[in-house]
């Protein structure tokens, strides 16, 4: 047999597909910054990358990146959910509802609408995995269903205004240290810098990065294929940069926006529920191949029924940060953002005929179709104009990934 | 007679790797030429290069057909010319009729038009060619594989096949209708048709072929003429593996054990047609250390009756019992089987056996992730640690156990599924076709894997249609026919025409 021979060039190729994975996933990120360089060099005075519409762009975006990571895994198990933006209004609603006519407390208005959320994706779960209906259509339904229920249940008013508690959801910042005097005057020029934001910064991007050189100490202990160590660190230094340079940019206007730290937290969490966990796993192999993942044991209906109920309990969240942000519930809150949602999943990678999919790469997909919405704005072109370029990005980059992978 | 195909020094590299070395083939007109060469041996490359799904300039050499060099620079180019191929997967669109898949691509009409009176009476007259005997109306889902394939072969005369090529025309075909299908190459030969054959099943190519051809790692071992002198398939098989095989299977010396594992009256029921029963009273026992076959035609429910034994998998209304060293098994859902002890390798590794966008790791672990894991966390380097452990004892020849497992060859891939089912711990091991389409090579060591776990005291239950592999493997042979068993005798004492006859016996009967 000729199998050394053979050996080191397969081995070789696979490096050569890693590295493929890798540049693939770099791609996007680099296509992120291009974006936003182009808007900087073309907006007047460079407002794209100013402070305060920085902190605008996170707040306006927030939503998608929540709902992405639900649809993520809806797509990766196979299916689809095209009620999201119908229940983020029906929750708005309902939540609007109980706060300004029930008078009952947000905090536990938040956990009702969360649990409505959760209990809507979960019915269509139920009609999904049990039911086994197309998701297709049983999510087209839920669509019209609850855009119509919000609709009358809201008859065309406006409902609120909300207690600040509840707006800083959605527009809130986390309180500076810089509020104590000491503090303020010891700082004295330097006082005007939100500094927790910076300080949260810097601390996330040190602990990402011990945390990738401790990953790949361990592979390389392990005997696993590692990356290069010159290409890990170059990625992290960008990686670092990037996010001390955001929270740099955030700390020169109000801080840290609560709602960025909830994003960061679930982002964080479903990653690693992706990666790490037998759950994810499941998933991922139920994606690829149903009927090997069922004999082999996973109960591919329960964790369909999961996903489901899970995106429904991110887009009760998401309906929560619209009312937030707005102020009020209205009844076309929420329309057509599960367009946005899953342009960005799949502008982010993710296959359409499921198993295949990062967490990573669909928030940055969100924070494109982020970037340009709001670049788009700035330059103060129309809005009919701005889904007419939507749609070429997003055939753009599904374009780009299956010339890649015919390549491949 | 004269060469109707010449391909002279076909060399075709992938990146990396150089599929195709040197290669020679020589077909002469009205001959049935086999190709044979273990999984990787570069049969279907070759053809790709001669049907131009390569295209010419991506390969070194030449095509000479019919007398002229030919450049194919797509399928339609060699189609054209009357280089047909029909390939292991056939390619029929279910949903149509016999006769709209007849003439797909090339279809009787004019100004794209069907003319539908042309296209059933042209169907007919190629139906009654290749014996097929359905109405053109029928849809293809509605046939058997055995019909399609000569669905396919109707398609191919349809386009005036001057050359036709068969890609393992036989693999998911059972002996009867084999036997037809070589019967019916035989007869195009004799009216003046030339074919190459491409099939793992050595018995079928002595049977028919003129000449044989044997690739090994992508280059020509020899060319094999069978009017000089028979071959014997020992001889095909020296030249494939490039040494002599003196035996086919390995030997074996087992200490069978007491009772292990135990199906009793075990009936179940259509899935979608109740009341029609596929199982019918089934029994079985396999003891420590030991291995029992079930032989049986395509369609006889060997496939249906361990489907339903794994966590009720198929059918319904599933009555009978099962005993696993004594105490009775709940096996209501298949997590319950596997942790039982049960497992159950599939027949189609592709469809149901593999993941196979996923790495050999993740494809490992699959159906026992609890066994890498803590609080529902994957401990990866555990992970990594079990992967490479299956992966040497198994020998899967992969770079890497993070390579995806659709880039691995048949047999490489059917160790990875051992490998998922090995990690499970079973007591009780199912194989359902556990060689198919796999090379020799590869077959020999699965069954030195299935030996060994005989020898740790593992019952197994190994299905397949292969009657010698059964002979070769088994202590104990089950027949088993349309859903019942009809006869059980020691490996021993059986043969080929034992089982066909204990078979044949029950349609006897019925008559």
């Amino acid at each position: 047999m000729t199998a050394p021979a053979l050996n080191t060039s397969a081995t070789r190729e696979m490096r050569s597909e890693l590295l493929k994975d890798s540049l693939r996933d770099y791609g996007l990120l680099f296509s992120l910054l291009l974006i936003v360089a182009f808007f900087y060099v073309i907006t007047e005075n460079h407002v794209s990358v100013a402070p305060v519409n920085n902190t605008n762009l996170v707040m306006q975006n927030s939503y998608v990146v929540i709902m992405a990571l639900g649809m993520l895994l809806v797509i990766v198990v196979g299916h689809i959910d095209l009620s999201v933006g119908s229940i983020v209004g029906f929750v708005g609603a309902v939540a609007g509802s109980l706060i300004v006519y029930q008078k009952m407390p947000y905090p536990l208005v938040i956990v009702i609408s969360l649990a409505i959320g959760a209990a809507i994706g979960a019915a269509q779960g139920v009609l999904v995995a049990y039911g086994r209906m197309p998701s297709f259509i049983v999510t087209l339904g839920g669509m019209l269903i609850f855009r119509g229920l919000t609709g009358s249940m809201l008859l065309g008013q406006f409902v609120g205004p909300f207690p600040r508690g509840f707006q800083d959801i959605a527009s809130g910042f986390i309180s500076n240290a810089t509020e104590f005097a000491w503090i303020d005057k010891a700082l004295g020029a330097w006082g005007h810098l939100k500094w927790v934001s910076l300080i949260v910064g810097v601390a996330g991007a040190v602990v990402m990065f011990a945390m990738s050189l401790r990953r790949w100490t361990r592979a390389r202990a392990g005997n696993m294929d590692a990356e290069p160590l010159l290409l890990l660190l170059g990625k992290n230094i960008v990686f670092a940069v990037i996010i001390i340079a955001v929270a740099y940019n955030l700390a020169l206007y109000k801080g840290l926006p609560v709602i960025l730290v909830i994003m960061g937290a679930l982002t964080l969490f479903y990653g690693f529920v992706t990666t790490r966990t037998v759950v994810g796993r499941r998933i991922y192999a139920i994606g690829g191949n149903s009927l090997a993942a069922r004999l082999s044991g996973v109960k591919t209906e329960r964790l369909i029924f999961l996903t489901f109920a899970n995106m429904g309990l991110l887009a009760g969240l998401a309906g929560l940060v619209v009312a937030a942000r707005l102020n009020s519930s209205t009844p076309s809150a929420g329309n057509s953002f599960e367009l946005d949602v899953i342009a960005a999943c799949f502008i982010g990678g993710v296959s359409a005929s499921g198993g295949v999919g990062k967490v990573m790469n669909v928030v940055i997909g969100a924070l494109f179709m982020g970037v340009m919405n709001n670049g788009m704005s700035l330059i103060g072109l129309g809005i009919f104009w701005q889904q007419v370029v939507k749609g070429l990005v997003l055939l753009a980059a599904v374009g780009i990934d299956v010339y890649q992978k015919s390549k491949g | 007679m004269a060469a109707i195909l010449e391909m002279r020094g076909i060399t075709k590299t992938f990146p990396g790797v150089k599929a195709l070395s040197d290669v020679n083939l020589m077909v002469e007109e009205g001959e049935i030429h086999a190709i044979c060469g273990e999984n990787g041996a570069g049969k279907s490359t070759l053809m790709k290069v001669l049907s131009g799904v390569h295209p010419a300039g991506t390969y070194q050499g030449d095509i000479v057909y019919r007398g002229e060099v030919r450049k194919f620079a797509a399928i339609g180019d060699s189609e054209h010319l009357g280089i047909i191929i029909i390939h292991q997967e056939l390619a029929l669109a279910p949903q149509l009729s016999i006769a709209e898949n007849i003439f797909l691509g090339n279809e009787t009409a004019a100004g794209g038009v069907i003319d539908w009176t042309q296209c059933f009476q042209r169907a007919r007259a190629l139906m009654t060619k290749v014996g097929l005997r359905e109405s053109p109306n029928t849809l293809i889902t509605n046939i058997g594989v055995g019909k399609q394939q000569l669905v396919e072969i109707a398609k191919a005369l349809a386009k005036q096949v001057k050359l036709l090529i068969l890609d393992e025309p036989t693999a998911s075909l059972n002996e009867a209708d084999s036997a037809a299908l070589l019967n019916l190459l035989l007869e195009f030969k004799a009216q003046g048709m030339t074919s190459i054959l491409i099939s793992h099943k050595l018995n079928e190519i002595a049977k028919v072929a003129d000449k044989i051809t044997i690739l090994r790692d992508g280059s020509t071992v020899e060319t094999l003429d069978t009017a000089k002198e028979p071959i014997l398939e020992s001889r095909i098989i020296k030249g494939m593996v490039g040494r002599e095989m003196t035996d086919r299977y390995p030997p074996r010396n087992v200490e069978i054990g007491a009772e292990l594992f135990r199906i009793d009256d075990w009936w179940v029921e259509h899935p979608q047609h109740s009341g029609r029963e596929v199982i019918k009273g089934v029994s079985l026992h396999v003891r420590r250390g030991e291995v029992i076959g079930i032989a049986g035609l395509m369609g006889a429910g060997r496939t249906e009756l361990a489907m339903s034994v794994f966590g009720r998998a198929y059918g319904r209304n599933i009555r009978g019992t099962a005993t696993l060293e004594g105490r009775k098994l709940d096996l209501s859902t298949i997590e319950k089987a596997i942790a039982q002890g049960l497992a159950y390798v599939t027949e189609d590794r592709k469809v149901l056996g593999l993941v196979l966008t996923e790495e050999v790791r993740t494809n490992i672990t699959l159906a026992n992730l609890e066994g890498v894991s803590q609080q529902g966390v994957i401990d990866e380097a555990r992970e990594v640690a079990v992967a490479s452990r299956y992966r040497q004892a198994l020998r899967i020849r992969t770079p890497s156990i993070h390579q995806r497992v659709v880039n691995l060859s048949g047999g490489n891939q059917q160790k990875v599924v051992l490998a998922k089912w090995l990690f499970t711990e079973p007591k009780v091991l199912i194989l359902d076709e556990p060689t198919r389409g796999i090379d020799v090579g590869a077959k020999y060591e699965i069954y030195g894997i299935i030996n060994e776990l005989a020898a740790q005291g593992k019952g197994v239950i190994v299905l397949s249609s292969e009657m010698p592999e059964l002979l070769g493997v088994c202590d104990r042979i089950y027949v088993m026919n349309e859903g019942r068993f009809v006869d059980e005798m020691p490996a021993r004492e059986a043969s080929q025409e034992k089982i066909m006859a204990s078979i044949m016996r029950q349609y006897g009967t019925k008559s």
